[in-house]
């Protein structure tokens, strides 16, 4: 009888720890073991070499790409909370609910266009002659159109826009769920209502904020895309510098070492948010 | 540690990466010819489509790393053509990627003489690609904005007094070339030695530019205005706006330019060689040279001078096909570095690109 049980408990888990392995276990195995390999003129050379990890932490332009990526990858993910916390709040609790449905719909719009698009439309909007320009000018606040577009301006506006719908929905989704009692209560005892929201409603909610910031991150410091159109190239994050190895050099070597350093730094931002990353609650 | 053919090495991932869809279909009535954009007009494919009875099948690369990338990891066979830089036909040629080529029943006669480019198509003898268009990485810039005596030198151009809104074109080789050029430096004869001076003009121009863009991008920013001049640009970038906006134009400055060049080659591992070859020389054929000249991605000189004979009096105009000999005796070619000077100018422009 154990042993059936055993057998069927392995029968329902082979499959999944058969796509794990197949699908997550080996590309990165390869992945690593290239990292470690090295080319020489289109030669490659497999071995334990860690020169590309030297490389990549011994070249500026290549360790400033780590530091790009995580800069607009931190100010992303700031920025998007403290957008979509008040956004989820008004949605929550001051629209009626018969039209949440409908604002949310219209919140996650945005996610049903095309990313190519919806960057290309942002650099329209952002250029010097684009309608952001053109208004500051009309109404007179500036004099001269501002450089908005190829700027790191452009893809933080770009990427805010998309995530900002993210993470809405994560911390909307938590806001529904908690009773109104913990406010009342936390009033009754005496707290005012920023008291209420900063010692009760806020650590309540960090779970849908975490969840949403951590797949903010996971997106956006791997997005290829955006930085790409938007930055106008003026700085490379990690995913422009890997595009490069493969595009133009075919050096799977250094794009394994710098994918291998992007996963490590997922890994720590799981690590750092692990504490709170609790889907049941989102 | 073992030594392995890339192709074997990076096979696995490499299909990982590119996807199934680098794999073309094989079949005898179809053609699978790895191209840059230029190719990809329906009006210089069809034709040759419709006349042999076959489809042909186009996959676009940028950069010959990634042609060579992708020939590598696919099977035997899979491509029948290629379109290459015509300075990285040598390095094909080395590689064992392509096949020779009947030169006897190439037009070259009738090519623009700058541009047969044999010390680069041909080794040991053997005709293994030959050149099918041609154009300049020069200066791009918008005639209403900037006064086309400013661009005479080219070094001034991104100088801290010029003020104008600048763009870089987002190739390494064609805009070093360029520098290079400025420089007063041998293009085909760069060292490690000359690229600290290269490295100190492109931090400038890295310094005055708003944007470093590839094709789309580059055009993009001179239309809407997002930059005035287009530096590495040249007619690729600017013909196919001529219509709706004549003021973008282009000139080459006094230190001259570069001179860039595509050939179309034969794979040797073609198993449609015949109709291969056919294509070729449907491609530097006077009509098929017509269509790549004026092809919707980017237009270019025709290697073959009789695509004049096809080609529209307004379509010469904005190819200046009148002042192709002024304009050849003032460009250099592209640098052709080795596999480490090579590695060293990418290291060079992605320095520049963070900078």
């Amino acid at each position: 009888m154990a042993i059936s049980s055993t057998l069927r408990g392995w029968g329902f888990v082979t499959p999944a720890l058969l796509w794990t392995l197949a699908f997550f276990v080996a590309p990165f195995a390869i992945m690593l073991a290239m990292s470690l390999a090295t080319l020489e003129g289109r030669e490659l050379i497999w071995g334990f070499d860690l020169a590309n990890y030297r490389r990549l932490f011994g070249q500026s332009f290549l360790a400033g790409a780590i530091v790009v990526s995580l800069q607009i990858t931190l100010t992303v993910t700031l920025v998007s909370i403290l957008l979509a916390y008040p956004l989820a709040w008004i949605i929550a609790f001051r629209v009626p609910p018969r039209w949440q449905r409908l604002v949310l719909l219209l919140a996650i719009l945005p996610f049903w266009t095309s990313y190519v698009v919806r960057s290309y439309s942002w650099l329209l909007v952002l250029s010097r002659e684009g309608i952001v320009n053109k208004a500051l000018m009309s109404l007179g606040v500036i004099a001269e159109p501002l450089q908005m577009a190829s700027t790191r301006f452009a893809t933080v506006t770009g990427f805010v826009h998309f995530f900002v719908m993210l993470l809405t929905l994560t911390i909307f989704a938590n806001l529904v769920q908690l009773s109104p009692n913990y406010r009342r209560a936390a009033t009754d005892l005496g707290a005012s209502g920023w008291q209420a929201f900063r010692h009760v409603i806020l650590p309540l909610t960090l779970p849908g904020i975490m969840v949403g910031a951590f797949l903010t991150f996971v997106l956006c410091i791997g997005d290829y895309i955006t930085p790409q159109i938007l930055g106008g190239n003026n700085e490379l994050t990690v995913p422009q510098v890997i595009m490069v190895q493969l595009g133009r050099r075919g050096d799977f070597p250094l794009a394994a070492a710098l994918s291998i350093v992007l996963m490590g730094l997922v890994s720590l931002a799981y690590l750092a948010s692990a504490r709170w990353l609790r889907l049941d609650r989102v | 540690m073992n030594k392995i053919r890339f192709a074997q090495a990076a096979g696995l991932p490499a299909c990982a990466l590119f996807g199934l869809a680098a794999m073309p279909a094989q079949a005898q009535d179809s053609l699978n010819a790895l191209v840059w954009c230029d190719h990809t007009d329906a009006s210089l494919i069809e034709p040759f489509e419709e006349a042999h009875g076959v489809t042909v099948n186009l996959r676009e690369y940028e950069g010959t790393g990634a042609a060579f990338a992708m020939l590598e990891q696919s099977r035997p066979g899979d491509w029948d053509v290629l379109v290459i830089d015509t300075i990285d036909v040598p390095r094909a040629v080395e590689a064992g990627l392509l096949a020779a080529l009947p030169d006897d029943e190439l037009p070259t006669d009738d090519f623009f003489p700058e541009v047969v480019m044999a010390s680069s198509n041909s080794v040991d003898g053997t005709t293994y690609a030959v050149t099918e268009k041609f154009g300049y990485n020069t200066i791009s810039y918008n005639a209403d904005r900037v006064d086309p005596a400013d661009l005479d030198d080219l070094l001034a151009i991104w100088s801290d007094e010029s003020g104008s809104r600048i763009a870089i074109y987002d190739y390494y080789l064609p805009v070093i070339g360029l520098v290079a050029a400025g420089l007063g430096l041998d293009t085909q004869a760069l060292t490690a030695d000359d690229l600290p001076a290269i490295r100190e003009e492109l931090f400038k121009m890295k310094a005055a530019s708003r944007s470093v863009g590839e094709v789309v991008a580059s055009q993009t920013a001179l239309a809407t205005g997002e930059a005035d001049i287009i530096v590495g640009g040249g007619e690729w970038l600017t013909a196919v706006l001529a219509e709706e906006q004549p003021e973008l134009t282009w000139t080459i400055p006094e230190q001259g330019a570069v001179r860039w060049s595509q050939s179309i080659a034969v794979l040797e591992e073609s198993q449609n060689r015949d109709l291969a070859v056919e294509f070729v020389k449907y491609i530097v054929s006077p009509e098929g040279q017509a269509a790549l000249a004026t092809s919707s991605c980017f237009w270019g000189m025709p290697a073959n001078q009789r695509a004049g004979e096809v080609l529209s009096d307004e379509q010469k105009q904005v190819l200046r096909w009148d002042e192709q000999d002024d304009y050849l005796s003032r460009t250099q070619l592209y640098p052709a570095p080795d596999a480490q000077l090579d590695v060293q100018m990418q290291d060079l422009w992605l320095e520049m690109l963070q900078h």
